[in-house]
Order: C-alpha cells, then sequence, then structure tokens
C-alpha cells in the first residue's frame, strides 16, 4: 500500500464513520455480518487452534532435553505462547484468508455490476452501509474467538501430552496455573481488536476501489489477503514492542 | 427540469466532456444519444454526481448541484431514481426486498405501507407476484423492470435511465421504452435516457441530445432528426441498413 492508496484508505474510513441513515438497518446488518464473521468462521478457529496446541507441546518437549528443567515448563510455555501470540496472530491470518478474501470479493463484485453507484444515488453512504458493519463485527467477533481460540489451544496442548505421553496431564495443569500473568490476556486482546480492523477494513477498501470486471475482482481480493496479512505481522509487532 | 450549462470534464488529461449545455423539461422523455465512447454516460454520471464535472454546473429546479455538500446532495438524491445499465439489482435481496431497501431506509412507513408500495411499484412494471424472486432468477427484461420498480418506489422527481435497452431483444426493449415513456408521463418526472438505440430514439424522443466526441452537436425531437442536414448526426442515425432502407423508401 503506498502513500496514495493509505490516503485513500483513511478518506474512505472518514467515509465510513459517518452517521447512518437509519441505525436499525445498520444494526441488522452487523448482527448479519457477527454471525458470519463469529459463528461462520468457530469451526475453523476450533480445529486449527486444538491442532496448533497438541503440536506445540510435542515440539516443546522435543526441545526440552536437559534433565534439571521441570516437565511442567511445557505447560508454561505453551500457555503464554498461545495467549501472546499463537492465538491471536495465527487466528487473524487465517481470518484474512477466509473472511478477508470474502469481504473484498463481495464489495468488488458490488463496485463492478453498479451496486454500490446504485447505492449512493439512493443517497445512502455506500461506506458506511457497506464497511462500518463488517468493522464493527471484526473488531468485536475476533476478540470473541481470540479468547475460544486460547480456551482450545491450552486444551489441545493437554490432549497432545496426554496422548502422546511427552507430558503427564497433572505436570500440564500444573504448569499452565503457575505464574500465570493476567496482562498476558489484555496484550493478546488488544492485538486481536487490531487485527480485526485490519482484517475487515483492508480488504474492503481494496474491493471498494476495483475498477474493471471479475478478473479485477479476483486480483483485488488476492492483494487484500496479502496486504492484510503482512499488516497484521507488522502491527503485531509494534503492538508487542509497545505493551510489553 | 434539469438544466446542464457548460458541462467539462476530462480523465487523465483526456478530455471527454467539451462545454455540454441542455435542458430537460419535465413530463417529457430526453435522451441523450450518440455513439460509443461520445460522452453519454459521462455527462448522466456528472449529472447524477457520480462524476464531479471539472466546470459547468447542473441545476434541478434551478438548485445547482455541483457545488453542493454531502448533506444538500442526499437531499438531491432522495428525489432521484436510477435505471443502470445492467439494472444493479442487490444480488443479496428479493426483488421485494430490493424495491422497499429506498423506502426502509428514508421513510417511517409500516411494514404494511411498504409492502402495499412494492405491490404498486411490481404491477406498475407488469411484474405482479414476482416480489419473492432474487436477481438470479430474472430474466434481462424483467431485471430491468425490476430496476425501474425500484427507481420509482420512491416517487422521484428526477429519472435517469442507462442504456435501458442494452442487452434485450426488440420486442422487449419495446415494452421497457413504452413503460419508461408512460411513468414520464403518469408522474410527470423529468426523465433523462442516455441511449444509442434508434428505435428508442424515434419511439419516445421527445427532446434529443445528440453527443459526438464530447461535443453538443444537435437537438431537437424525433419527428425532426431524420432531417437534418449534419453529418455525423447522419451517420449515427442511419448507421444501420434498415434506418438507412427506411430513409431511401421515405
Amino acid at each position: 500500500m503506498n502513500f496514495t492508496n493509505f490516503g485513500r484508505y483513511i478518506l474512505l474510513l472518514k467515509s465510513v464513520f459517518r452517521r447512518p441513515e437509519k441505525l436499525k438497518i445498520y444494526l441488522k446488518e452487523i448482527a448479519k455480518q457477527m454471525d458470519y464473521v463469529g459463528v461462520g468462521s468457530l469451526g475453523l478457529i476450533a480445529i486449527i487452534s486444538t491442532f496448533i496446541g497438541a503440536v506445540m507441546t510435542l515440539q516443546i518437549a522435543f526441545q526440552l532435553v536437559s534433565d534439571f528443567i521441570p516437565k511442567t515448563i511445557i505447560g508454561s510455555v505453551n500457555r503464554d505462547s498461545s495467549i501472546l501470540e499463537l492465538s491471536p496472530t495465527i487466528s487473524a491470518i487465517v481470518l484474512a484468508g477466509k473472511i478477508g478474501s470474502a469481504i473484498s470479493s463481495e464489495i468488488g463484485s458490488m463496485r463492478v455490476t453498479e451496486q454500490i453507484d446504485a447505492l449512493e444515488i439512493m443517497g445512502i453512504n455506500a461506506p458506511g452501509y457497506l464497511i462500518l458493519p463488517k468493522i464493527i463485527s471484526g473488531i468485536t467477533m475476533v476478540p470473541m474467538l481470540v479468547i475460544i481460540s486460547m480456551f482450545l489451544s491450552i486444551s489441545g496442548g493437554y490432549i497432545g501430552g496426554s496422548v502422546s505421553g511427552a507430558v503427564t496431564p497433572s505436570e500440564y495443569l500444573q504448569g499452565i496455573t503457575t505464574d500465570f500473568n493476567p496482562y498476558t490476556i489484555v496484550v493478546a486482546l488488544v492485538k486481536a481488536f487490531v487485527f480485526g480492523f485490519i482484517i475487515t477494513s483492508v480488504p474492503a477498501y481494496e474491493g471498494f476501489y476495483v475498477r474493471g470486471g471479475a478478473l479485477e475482482v479476483s486480483q483485488a481480493s488476492t492483494r487484500a489477503v496479502v496486504i492484510s496479512c503482512i499488516s497484521i505481522l507488522v502491527c503485531d509487532y509494534l503492538v508487542t514492542q509497545l505493551l510489553l | 427540469m434539469i438544466e446542464v450549462k457548460d458541462i467539462y470534464k476530462s480523465f487523465s488529461g483526456n478530455e471527454v466532456l467539451k462545454g455540454i449545455s441542455g435542458k430537460f423539461e419535465e413530463g417529457v422523455t430526453n435522451l441523450i444519444i450518440g455513439g460509443s465512447g461520445s460522452g453519454k454516460t459521462t455527462l448522466l454520471k456528472c449529472m447524477v454526481g457520480l462524476h464531479q464535472p471539472d466546470s459547468g454546473s447542473v441545476l434541478y429546479d434551478g438548485r445547482d448541484f455541483t457545488p453542493m455538500t454531502y448533506e444538500q446532495r442526499i437531499e438531491v438524491r432522495k428525489e432521484i431514481g436510477m435505471l443502470f445499465q445492467g439494472s444493479a439489482l442487490f444480488d443479496s435481496m428479493t426483488v421485494e426486498d430490493n424495491i422497499m431497501f429506498p423506502l426502509n431506509m428514508f421513510t417511517d412507513q409500516t411494514r404494511n405501507e411498504k409492502l402495499e408500495r412494492v405491490n404498486f411499484c411490481l404491477e406498475r412494471v407488469n411484474l405482479a407476484g414476482k416480489n419473492k424472486l432474487f436477481p438470479a432468477e430474472l430474466s434481462g427484461g424483467m431485471k430491468k423492470r425490476v430496476g425501474i420498480a425500484r427507481a420509482i418506489s420512491m416517487n422521484p422527481k428526477y429519472l435517469f435511465c442507462d442504456e435501458p435497452n442494452s442487452g434485450l431483444d426488440p420486442k422487449t426493449s419495446i415494452v421497457i421504452d413504452e413503460l419508461i415513456q408512460e411513468l414520464t408521463e403518469e408522474f410527470k418526472t423529468t426523465t433523462i435516457v442516455v441511449t444509442h438505440d434508434m428505435n428508442s430514439v424515434m419511439g419516445i424522443g421527445d427532446y434529443i441530445l445528440f453527443l459526438h466526441e464530447g461535443k453538443k452537436f444537435w437537438e431537437g425531437s424525433n419527428k425532426e432528426i431524420a432531417h437534418t442536414e449534419i453529418k455525423e448526426l447522419n451517420d449515427f442515425v442511419f448507421a444501420s441498413r434498415f434506418m438507412k432502407a427506411a430513409k431511401d423508401k421515405f
């Protein structure tokens, strides 16, 4: 995203946050988007998080070769890695692929078939009507998905450790309950909030300014996912540096 | 009445409109005609505010639209209905929801009142009972008629139609043309149709503005168009073999 695009992105966001024409219709649209972003992504996030947690346990156990390090450390490392990094970032990258491409294609198709022009001619603030509900659903549902992901990732670690015998259930439980710092949850939720905003607003921008036809819509969709993923990783670093 | 005064518009240094002026009266069907790339659609988009003209003004019953703020434009746009070339129906909504959409946004009518209005609009375009169909289930002609129904749902003072006959068979084209003309006379709207379809020109062209290479070359009615001496207009009007044969015969 060069500076011209960044400027246009900011201007688009300014239009997005104009006062809604009719709150009731926007609320209905927000509920629809929340269902799509939140409930619609739950299965995917559950599967990914559980397996990542299980794999993490096995890999940490594999690297702990010293007898001087207690096995309980496997639980602690898994917990902190899941909360601080894996759940927010991996979930966000997966959601950027799933939701980001869908948002970009939907809005891009509406652009090339003149549906956005139709909204504007009717006197409706098209960026507000199309993008605001998506952003609100992103910044509310992604943190919720991340909370579920944290829980499932840590649970996955428990299952993986128990099944493989890499760590006993009691050692793992002792590990995850030792020296827990609740502030890590706050950091993860801040990340999830920022990622939720990126996942929805960047693809919406790419779709909104598509020119051309089906080919350009698909190109915009690909670009949206790539830019979202890079933005997520950059913001991940910045938020971590700022908050830890 | 809509008046355009000295409209200029260019894209990346390429001048598309070169000082277009014209008056479009209410209750009659006004046509903007011209070949591909003559600037018809650009002029229409400048008139409705989808493009900002480089200079010139667009007056809606004396109200200058071009310098208006976003909020002022919204008020004018509530008086505008538009039929798009590809109909631009919302894919995710049924026919009923498409037509009801502007009513939901801008009125406080009850559900029954809105439904009554939707059914009236659908009856008016001969699509009664098609409420629950999705755009993907409609033919090209039906989509255009739903587009018209949505455009008239808010009782617009100004009706714009961008190539309403494109992609339609001649019989359906005539149905759409007649519908536009009937609605214009019935609701006394200021109707502007962008077209290059000669059947429409001869059938419903009460006032015609001919554009060529971004300039206004001629204005008049369908009764006068066949008798002009302007080469560019004659080349356009009698381009088809049918029109040429008709001219030679009469």
